[in-house]
């Protein structure tokens, strides 16, 4: 069986984005269960260095395309490469970071390769499929599931017919897992650049760009205080971030919430923000849609506080209060000051 | 700026489903989506297109032509209207049984010989995704077919000249600002400008615009109306109309297929009710620490 490829993204400050590192260690575990090779595709400017980490979260082999006109990324470089290097290799599967460049670039190549693509997917697998019509079957596809329709269902799909099978997931999804040791080495292909570009390539212009570093890191909280619409205004949600710091954890939020302006991007937790696994989740005036639940239903503990006794977070949650949020949020700050348990 | 050229935009929308308020009757009894108790909307990113068209147009005045168009069924001619309403100049609906079931790559196919079909085009603005899919996926996939620069994710156009747009870009973490050639196509970020409201007078103006479908309706008065004010129509393409081959439309036409559509079924745990009184929560938090949850 042809490889399995992942699309590696470069930071910033030129290291391997932690959603990469993420595809790869699902990558291993899909390439060891189809019992073929993980190959990784990582394009940017003065690469070196990249390589060990890339090794030992599963690579097997890389395709370095080191060149000056790869970074700050722009598409129709990235696009040109990459499709030139997919025809080549024929891979089984690719697998691509659902951030503002994956979901820029992947689905660009899917639309060249005229191959299937599925965004955002919560769980990858590997299975067989028998068409219910011809009673064809396949062996060994790619299982991608995500929700769909507003998080009322989950949709498993596949790309029977064309190669490779192509998928987004977002950071935060899949466990990352150091699977050899530091000092691995395989095998470091180098792409020619210039031979892969057309002259139409440089047609779009990076004029500035202000890239913050990444302040906010609520993957890495022990403790997640959540607020949802439900907290209603900004002042309610400063209640979450002083809970939060009593706590001694980070401040999460809905996408109702965030698209409300309550809070930051950064701070979105769920199918399409981030996927968290604390050790306690509050969740404040949150209903729990699927999309959210997918991004913290790992939680080792769940606080619901909600006035609604059917929200669907109250199903998941270790301990569930029916109440206003804002009040109960107050009560527990009291608490936590007048208690000195402080973290 | 133009010297009388007239600049072509545009712009293609998505009739969508609310999702965002999915109310407890939007879930049949069986699991499945009632897709009927669902308003349908313009999709909001789609919106903020226009929005970015309009300001366009704004500046180039009579110079400035928008296009919108849409790929569903025949009752998204609403959202033409409503595009009309805002500013648009004229509407296309693509509609055809033959592209039920498409994913985004039949989709993008279809409408990406649709944008062909306007003729000359400057400029192709999308909303970045659509709310019943969240996939972002048909913008690029669309630029990939017409052989266009992508620039997404866009969120204020900075400056444009005869040749060229520059637009601020709104990524994750920061902004960027980029400058491309025309023709190409923008895909439009919520965080963009809003879309502003309809005019009273253009309103007046198109509100019996009606498609071929629509005016074949029985009980469309007035028919006559539709020959004297050509305005008033709004078109409507088929697969043939864009010169579409059938097996890369609908089901034949879409790589990805769907094995298995599950409902959200929530496994109930074993869940503890804290009373939300002070002596409630002094418990609560007793136990997260003596289970050093915290602290």
């Amino acid at each position: 069986m042809n490889s399995i490829f992942v699309y590696c993204e470069i930071t910033e400050d030129g290291a391997v984005a932690d959603v990469s590192l993420e595809l790869l260690s699902k990558g291993r575990e899909l390439a060891d269960t189809l019992q073929t090779k993980l190959e990784v595709a990582v394009f940017g400017s003065g690469l070196s260095g990249v390589e060990s980490v890339l090794f030992a979260h599963g690579a097997d082999v890389l395709h370095v395309a080191d060149n000056k006109c790869m970074f700050p990324y722009r598409t129709l470089p990235h696009f040109s490469v990459l499709v030139h290097l997919f025809e080549q290799e024929h891979p089984e599967i690719a697998l691509f970071g659902a951030t503002s460049i994956g979901r820029d670039l992947a689905p660009r190549v899917a639309s060249r390769l005229s191959c299937g693509l599925t965004a955002d997917c919560t769980a990858l697998e590997i299975g067989n499929h028998t068409e219910s019509k011809t009673g064809k079957e396949y062996h060994n596809l790619l299982l991608q599931v995500r929700p769909a329709f507003g998080g009322n269902i989950i949709a498993t799909i596949i790309n029977p017919e064309t190669r490779p099978q192509m998928a987004t997931v977002r950071e935060g999804v899949m466990k990352r897992v150091i699977s050899r040791p530091q000092n691995y080495v395989g095998t470091v292909k180098y792409i020619n650049v210039s031979q892969c570009l057309t002259d139409t390539d440089n047609l779009v212009e990076i004029l500035n760009r202000e890239i913050e570093a990444c302040k906010i890191n609520i993957k890495g909280a022990r403790v997640i205080v959540s607020g949802g619409y439900g907290m209603g205004n900004k002042e309610n949600f400063s209640l979450l971030h002083e809970l939060a710091a009593l706590l001694g954890g980070e401040v999460g939020a809905t996408r109702a919430a965030v698209d409300a302006g309550l809070a930051e991007h950064e701070r979105q937790i769920g199918q399409t923000g981030v996927t968290v696994r604390p050790k306690l989740y509050v969740a404040c005036g949150i209903s729990g849609a699927v999309q959210h639940r997918a991004g913290m239903e790992e939680s080792a503990k769940i606080i619901s506080i909600n006035t609604d006794i059917n929200a669907p977070i109250n199903a998941i949650a270790d301990y569930t209060i029916i109440a206003d949020a804002k009040e109960v949020v107050e009560k527990m700050i009291k608490e936590l000051k007048n208690g000195k348990i402080i973290a | 700026m133009y010297n009388n050229k007239i600049f072509n935009i545009v712009v293609l929308a998505k009739q969508v489903p609310d999702t965002r308020n999915v109310g407890k009757d939007a879930m049949k009894e069986d699991g499945t989506v009632n897709r009927a108790a669902l308003p349908a909307i313009f999709n909001p990113e789609d919106l903020s297109a226009l929005e970015m068209a309009l300001t366009i147009k704004d500046k180039l005045l009579e110079n400035c032509k928008i296009t919108v168009i849409t790929m569903g069924p025949v009752r998204a001619a609403d959202i033409i209207r409503e595009a009309l309403y805002r500013g648009a100049d004229q509407g296309v609906v693509l509609s055809d049984r033959k592209f039920a079931g498409s994913d985004t790559l039949a989709t993008s196919y279809a409408l990406a010989l649709a944008v062909k079909k306007t003729g000359h085009f400057d400029l192709v603005i999308a909303g970045r995704q659509a709310i019943d899919g969240d996939t972002a996926q048909v913008g690029p996939q669309i630029a990939e077919k017409l052989n266009l620069p992508q620039i997404t994710y866009s969120e204020e156009i900075m400056n444009i000249t005869d040749t060229r747009v520059r637009v601020k870009r709104r990524l994750e973490r920061g902004i960027e600002i980029v400058e491309a050639p025309f023709p190409c196509l923008l895909t439009v970020h919520g965080s963009a400008a809003p879309c502003r409201a309809r005019n009273a007078k253009k309103l007046m103006k198109y509100k019996h615009a009606k498609t071929p479908s629509e005016l074949a309706e029985p009980g469309t008065e007035n028919q006559s109306r539709y020959s004297q004010k050509p305005f008033l129509n709004i078109e409507e393409w088929t697969a043939d109309h864009v010169n579409a081959i059938p097996e890369r439309l609908g089901l034949s036409g879409s790589p990805t297929k769907v094995k298995k559509i599950e409902n959200v079924v929530l496994v109930k745990k074993e869940s503890q009710n804290i009373n939300p009184n002070e002596e409630g929560i002094h418990l609560l938090i007793r136990e997260l620490v003596n289970t050093r949850v915290i602290g």
